[in-house]
């Protein structure tokens, strides 16, 4: 007599299988719950469906939104003008779609409006013609990335067809110390664990730093899994993460929202599920990042020197002569103290209200040094109005920040930003790869406090020596 | 798209890893809503004083390109695959691949070969020696590479992914044989899991 199989799952599994529609050997057809274009592709994918006379199978559950090109001040041209916004808005309306058009009041850039509306619900598939689509693991959703013909079927059927990706579980505990984030922890995370041994697979993060951890950061974690190599990463929708997402709703869906946290509350691995490789780290004794090369996962202590070719975590020694040399550095040099050009505090990565906060903590009274051009863009029209609200646009501008509108700006460099070869840039986004910012602009990636810090000094600096002014 | 049966033609080595889409496609270089793609292709690469290997004459119009680890990391942006296309990149042979960038390759009917890992140094190795003086064929048909000099590599690939290939098909014709199945999906999350099928109405 056989004992009925006991089948521990995981927190992707349980997703992943309640949206299988059929499968071909290897591959799956998944159901995608919610599907977003931007404006850098909606002009082509939109048109190019027309053209092949293919109808979007649930224009309801398709959202266009403008944020790669949006122009983050009144003097600047994006990307291509106002092209691409203007022919995303004309496509989104000749294809009946809800659109986050510049100048709404929930505009803003996907990975930040899409989980702050409450439209990506956690256990629910999700797919943009963006990688950082995973950034909505953050709430229990499970997000894919794709491209722009992988995203137009998705339009024309509801579906993506996808290999089952390995597993992996990332566990995160202790409390961060005063002047860390979870911008520091992921990018901690980054160093060690490289971006070869994760690329393709689902990973979970769990543990008591991220039960303790707001959501906004969560978020964060979740949006830098995907330099990793990560295709898709996850956290389980704990009590925070739906007191969050009731906290957003509007009225009518708050109803709704109280019968759906028992079957929200289903959703983490069950104990003894099986992951390829169960990693554990301990953030106690995380201090605040930076990255000194061309790659996010050179992150090393801002307080540590710059690497010699002997120990450049894994980096192969052309890779890392490379790297030193697009950066300007000198191996064995500390960063503290290094002059920087420009800082830059915003993108998918860290544009929500905390990330402000923490920069503003630093920023309070204080001044951003001369010769530095220090900018800050919300995520969302959301996020800045409730910085408004909070009093944080005040201190950023009266420490000399320029306020932008919202979207990816500098990040990409669609918004219309000229940075000039050779600048030094602290900067809170979540790629530092050569000329991501512009021709030889020299990226430091780093948390929004390590940013403000490098603001207000002028040089990198390590935010933990900024005590906040009252 | 595009059949792809058998490409024959020179084989550009490019034996870095990690090489990111922003390096491939500089957002910089997509100002107009149709960009030269041409142009964009590396353009970064080819603007520094150096002998940039698509750059040379032999490696004009090259269909092959063989690559190291993770080629076409970093953002999903499909204008990558367009601009290598726009070169006349039909396959490209790398360590590994970005799991996007590799299903854009395929949208657009550009074959991404994964070498056993017990060939990819010696068939780096013969592209590299070769330099362009003489033609690599990939043939999809019976899924070999034959180098110059008569050594042949087998390569695997899905088997939906060649079928696709060699018929120059897309998947949505594919799917739509399964539209009764994911009515029906729709049909029973609407009974059990009405919130992953409705949007909470916007506010306005
Ligand atoms: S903020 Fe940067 S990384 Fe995020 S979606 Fe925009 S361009 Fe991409």
């Amino acid at each position: 007599m056989s004992l009925p199989a006991i089948h521990a799952a995981t927190l992707f599994d349980k997703i992943w299988s309640r949206h299988v529609v059929a499968q071909e050997s290897e591959r799956f057809l998944l159901y995608v719950d919610r599907a977003v274009v931007d404006d850098v592709r909606a002009p082509h994918v939109l048109a190019s469906l027309a053209k092949r006379g293919l109808p979007i199978r649930r224009p309801d559950l398709v959202f266009v939104v403008q944020d790669h090109t949006t122009p983050s001040f009144p003097t600047h041209r994006g990307l291509g003008g106002s092209d691409f916004l203007d022919a995303t808005r004309a496509a989104a309306h000749a294809a009946g779609l809800t659109l986050f058009d510049v100048g709404d009041a929930e505009q803003g850039i996907s990975h930040v409006t899409m989980p702050e509306l409450g439209v990506v619900p956690p256990g629910s598939t999700y797919v943009c013609v963006d990688s950082h689509a995973p950034t909505v693991g953050g709430l229990g959703a499970l997000g894919f990335g794709c491209g722009s013909s992988e995203l137009e079927h998705v339009l024309a059927t509801q579906t993506i067809w996808l290999k089952k990706p390995r597993q992996h579980r990332i566990r995160l505990d202790g409390a961060l110390a005063e002047g860390v984030s979870a911008k520091d922890v992921i990018l901690h995370v980054l160093r060690i664990v490289g971006r070869e041994a994760m690329r393709g697979a689902a990973v979970e993060f769990c543990g008591d730093m991220i039960a303790r951890e707001p959501i906004e950061g969560r978020l964060t974690i979740s949006n830098m899994a995907v330099e990793l190599g990560a295709r898709t990463s996850l956290m389980a929708p704990d009590a925070a993460a739906m007191d969050w997402l009731a906290a957003r709703h509007p009225q009518e869906r708050s109803a709704e929202l109280a019968g759906v946290r028992k079957v929200w509350s289903a959703l983490r691995s069950d104990a003894g599920a099986a992951f390829e490789t169960d990693l554990h780290f301990d953030c106690a004794s995380v201090e605040p990042q930076i990255t000194w090369g061309t790659s996010p996962s050179t992150a090393i202590p801002v307080t540590s020197k710059v690497p010699s070719a002997g120990d450049a975590h894994g980096l192969a020694a052309d890779k890392w002569r490379r790297a030193i040399d697009y950066m300007d550095l000198t191996p064995g040099e500390p960063l503290l103290g290094k002059k920087v050009d420009r800082v830059f505090i915003g993108s998918c990565t860290n544009s929500r209200l905390p990330d402000l906060e923490s920069a503003a903590r630093v920023l309070r009274g204080r001044r951003v040094a001369q010769g530095v051009t220090a900018v800050v863009v919300p995520g969302s029209r959301t996020v800045a109005r409730q910085a408004e609200r909070a009093g944080l646009r005040e201190i950023f501008v009266a420490a000399g920040f320029q306020w932008g509108e919202p979207g990816c700006s500098m990040c990409a460099g669609g918004g219309g930003e000229r940075l000039q070869p050779g600048e030094r840039v602290v900067s809170t986004t979540n790629r530092n790869f050569e000329g991501r910012q512009g021709a030889g602009v020299r990226t430091h990636l780093a948390s929004p406090a390590t940013a403000a810090a490098a603001a207000v000094c002028g040089v990198i600096a390590d935010p933990r020596r900024l005590a906040p002014n009252s | 798209m595009d059949k792809f049966q058998i490409v024959r033609g020179p084989a550009a080595p490019l034996l870095v890893d990690d090489v990111d889409t922003d390096q491939i496609a500089p957002v910089q270089y997509m100002r107009a809503l149709e960009p030269d793609y041409r142009v964009a292709l590396f353009a970064r690469w080819r603007a520094a004083p150096q002998d940039f290997v698509l750059d040379k004459p032999r490696f004009s119009g090259a269909p092959i390109l063989v690559a190291g680890r993770n080629f076409g990391c970093g953002s999903a942006r499909e204008v990558a695959v367009w601009a290598l296309m726009a070169h006349g990149v039909r396959c490209i042979v790398a360590r590994s691949f970005s799991d996007v960038f590799r299903e854009s390759a395929l949208k657009n009917g550009v074959l991404p070969v994964q070498l056993d890992a017990a060939d990819q140094g010696s068939f780096e190795a013969i592209a590299t020696d070769v330099d362009g003086a003489a033609p690599f064929e990939v043939d999809l048909v019976k899924q070999i590479i034959q180098c110059p000099g008569g050594r042949v590599y087998a390569f695997s690939i899905a088997p939906h992914e060649r079928a696709a290939l060699l018929q120059g098909l897309d998947d949505v014709a594919l799917t739509m044989a399964y539209a009764a199945r994911i009515a029906a999906w729709e049909e029973g999350a609407l009974q059990e899991q009405p919130w992953l099928q409705r949007v909470p109405p916007r506010k306005g």
